[in-house]
């Protein structure tokens, strides 16, 4: 097999990976710390892409638009936990599955009476644009190797957040036992807006980061949506780590599925058979990975210190 | 006017009050999610088009209600059910999307109405699924990249890679470009539809197999982010790409904005484009653009035909649609005006027509559009018209 392929695929799984980590970091903080099952989620995922991307259209420079997306994803998290979402804290997860979904679809009709139903093309500053040589005959668009280092950076912050600052400490303690936190005097509400409002910004950001290249859809956060609940259920609900890697993994897994599996089963199938059978297989393999973790590993890969498995 | 889209209040006003128009036409299309782009495309022809027959077909007054497919086939039958059973229109034309109308297309059969598809051609309804109440309007899904396959042997294209979407469109456009391509089918990959907007795995597999060119099919909103990504792969410049049903009227725009310059010149076949040279296109294409401010694509080209289509059907049975025989052989000759020009509608209710080269180009104004080249197929009829053995 060409080696040049095959690093370039764990690039792109990479890159996948990472966008994933984005979406994923603010569900798991959110799943685990307020047990709200948020399926809007995808929404703040799609409304970052939009905002961001108008903003960017607006001051006429995309890394203006990123960095002015940022207080403005937060707003619009901190308006959405104080106003729709800490009514369904004390709620079961159906109710919070139900009305999640509602605002799926009132976010979605919302961004189709704003921008359109044609959605919205950001383009790339020239210097994001064109590709990079990796050395050893790999080259690899430049744009994708920012999306890897920006995310990483992000993860980098997450973890120095989490791991060392007093905040990330009351964010742990409440991922491990909300009662005990909220009892010994943590303000929960306070944190829960908080930590929504950061888990808007992260979900704003892989939006915008990826519409360059997908471009700006209505709905585009659904399907990333389901990848990301098989990451935190994978890494672990409430961990920021287990989120990272199985991100990664997922990424990574999906990816050389979809590049290698049909080359894979021509050496037991015949070539129509396979054809067929390769994109369909591809797209099952991480939830087929999902399952046979979740069988060994109920809590998933790296459950939060002390939490109990979600039942 | 009943347009669904506006929610409950609109559906109860509609269903309280009788209608009063003679003929009623059922148009099933894409109003929400993405792929409403090309809805409002054919939408807004369609209301064009009534405008232009002054909302009549001979002396009968004449209405379309609107279903939303919601870009999913399960969905797009149950908006047929809602028209045919509920609204009792008198025939359904619309349907962008193949699998929606292979779905759909019993509903209205069964209930002994005409079916005309102003998009969507899959194959099993031109061979083994014809029916006689069953018209298409636009083309079968195969022969568009047939003509392509005929387009890249001209060009002289040894070696062709494959990226198109695994449903049954896109099942249909790759098997008619290697139905009619001489040379070598490199590699090939479908993918997931219509999720998947990402195609770094693919891309990088392009670039590895290292073809001479590309052939690519993503309609609506798919296409401009594929061709972003494979020029930011640093594709463009050295793999020309080639496509259908791809860069149109509704995605050229995008792309304009985006300043993906190297689209320019980009080659493709259709049976139709907006600078074809006959008088119905002419008309259609000035009225679109004065009232709409922009260009019509091919989706709503063949909407305006349809309601042609259907006027000339209605008008040869002096109204009295109740006579599906008459209708149906005033459907068969097809002589209405086209916007394509002339046309046959072959033994299997799909037309024979021209297929061209087409190319996208910087009209005088600026706008980035689509022209017609030379012929490349002539009259061609599709291969699966063989295998329709239709009774009546």
């Amino acid at each position: 097999m060409d080696y040049v392929l095959l690093v370039e695929q764990l690039l792109n799984g990479f890159q996948l990976g990472i966008i994933l980590f984005l979406m994923a970091a603010g569900l798991t903080l959110v799943f685990g710390i307020m047990d709200l099952v948020n399926l809007a989620h995808g929404s703040l995922f799609m409304i970052g892409a939009f905002v961001g991307g108008t903003l960017a259209l607006a001051t006429d420079s995309f890394v203006l638009g990123a960095v002015l997306m940022v207080p403005a994803m937060f707003v619009i998290g901190v308006l959405l936990e104080t106003i729709a979402l800490r009514t369904l804290y004390r709620r079961s997860h159906l109710d919070q599955v139900l009305a999640t979904f509602g605002l799926i679809l009132f976010f979605n009709e919302a961004t189709r009476l704003i921008w359109g139903p044609e959605g919205l093309v950001i383009p790339l500053p020239d210097f994001l644009e064109g590709t990079v040589a990796l050395g050893a005959g790999i080259t690899y668009p430049l744009y994708r190797v920012v999306i890897i280092g920006v995310g990483l950076l992000v993860a980098l912050g997450l973890y120095l957040l989490v791991a060392k600052t007093r905040f990330g400490m009351l964010v742990r303690a409440g991922a491990s036992n909300r009662t005990m936190a909220g009892a010994l005097g943590v303000n929960i509400p306070a944190l829960f807006t908080l930590v929504f409002g950061i888990g808007a910004v992260l979900a704003g950001l892989a939006g915008l980061i990826i519409t360059p290249i997908t471009q700006a859809a209505i709905g585009m956060g659904e399907d990333v949506l389901i990848l990301a609940f098989v990451v935190i259920v994978i890494g672990g609900i409430g961990s920021v780590r287990g989120a990272f890697i199985a991100a990664v993994l997922t990424g990574v897994i999906d990816t050389m599925g979809r590049s290698f599996l049909d080359l894979l089963l021509l050496l037991v199938l015949p070539a129509n058979a396979a054809e067929a059978a390769g994109p369909a297989l591809a797209s099952m393999l991480i939830y087929i990975l999902m399952a046979g973790i979740l069988f060994f590993r109920p809590q998933g890969l790296f459950p939060p210190r002390g939490a109990t498995v979600i039942q | 006017m009943c347009k669904r889209i506006l929610g409950a209040v609109a559906i109860v006003a509609c269903t309280s009050t009788p209608a009063s128009a003679d003929i009623k036409i059922g148009f099933v299309t894409t109003l929400t999610t993405p792929a409403a782009v090309i809805g409002r495309d054919m939408r807004d022809a369609v209301e064009l088009a009534l405008e232009h027959i002054d909302h009549r077909m001979g002396q009968e007054t004449v209405e379309v209600i609107y279903g939303d497919d919601e870009f999913n086939a399960q969905k797009g039958k149950q908006a047929t059910e809602r028209l045919v059973l509920r609204d009792n229109v008198d025939l359904v034309t619309g349907y962008i999307w193949s699998n929606v109308l292979l779905a759909s297309a019993p509903v209205v059969l069964n209930a002994d109405k005409f079916l005309i598809s102003a998009n969507a051609g899959p194959s099993p309804m031109a061979g083994r699924r014809c029916h006689q109440n069953f018209f298409n309007i636009s083309w079968q899904n195969d022969q568009t990249p047939m003509a392509l396959g005929e387009l890249l042997n001209q060009e002289e294209i040894q070696t062709l890679y494959v990226v198109a979407p695994n449903y049954v469109a896109g099942q249909n456009m790759v098997a008619g470009v290697e139905r009619s391509f001489t040379g070598e089918v490199v590699g090939k990959d479908m993918t997931v539809w219509p999720s998947q907007r990402d195609w770094s795995a693919e891309l990088s597999k392009i670039k590895a197999a290292g073809p001479e060119a590309v052939f690519m099919f993503y309609p609506g909103p798919a296409g401009p982010a594929f061709v972003k990504q494979y020029q930011q792969a640093g594709l463009i410049e050295s793999v020309p790409l080639f496509s259908v049903y791809t860069f149109d009227s509704i995605s050229l725009p995008l792309f304009q904005a985006a300043g993906i310059e190297s689209v320019l010149g980009s080659k493709m076949t259709q049976f139709w484009a907006p600078d074809m040279d006959n008088e119905q296109n002419r008309k259609f294409v000035a009225a679109f653009r004065d009232k709409y401010g922009r260009y019509p694509s091919f989706y709503a080209a063949q909407s305006y035909d349809s309601i042609f289509f259907i006027k000339s059907a209605v008008e040869a049975v002096n109204g009295n649609i109740q006579d599906l025989d008459g209708m149906r052989a005033a459907l068969r000759k097809a002589e209405f005006p086209s916007v394509r020009g002339t046309f046959r509608m072959g033994t299997n209710h799909f037309p024979i027509q021209n297929f061209y080269e087409r190319r996208v180009v910087q009209d005088t104004e600026g706008n980035w559009t689509t022209s017609v080249g030379p012929v490349v197929l002539e009259d061609h009829q599709d291969p699966y018209a063989g295998e329709c053995a239709m009774e009546g």
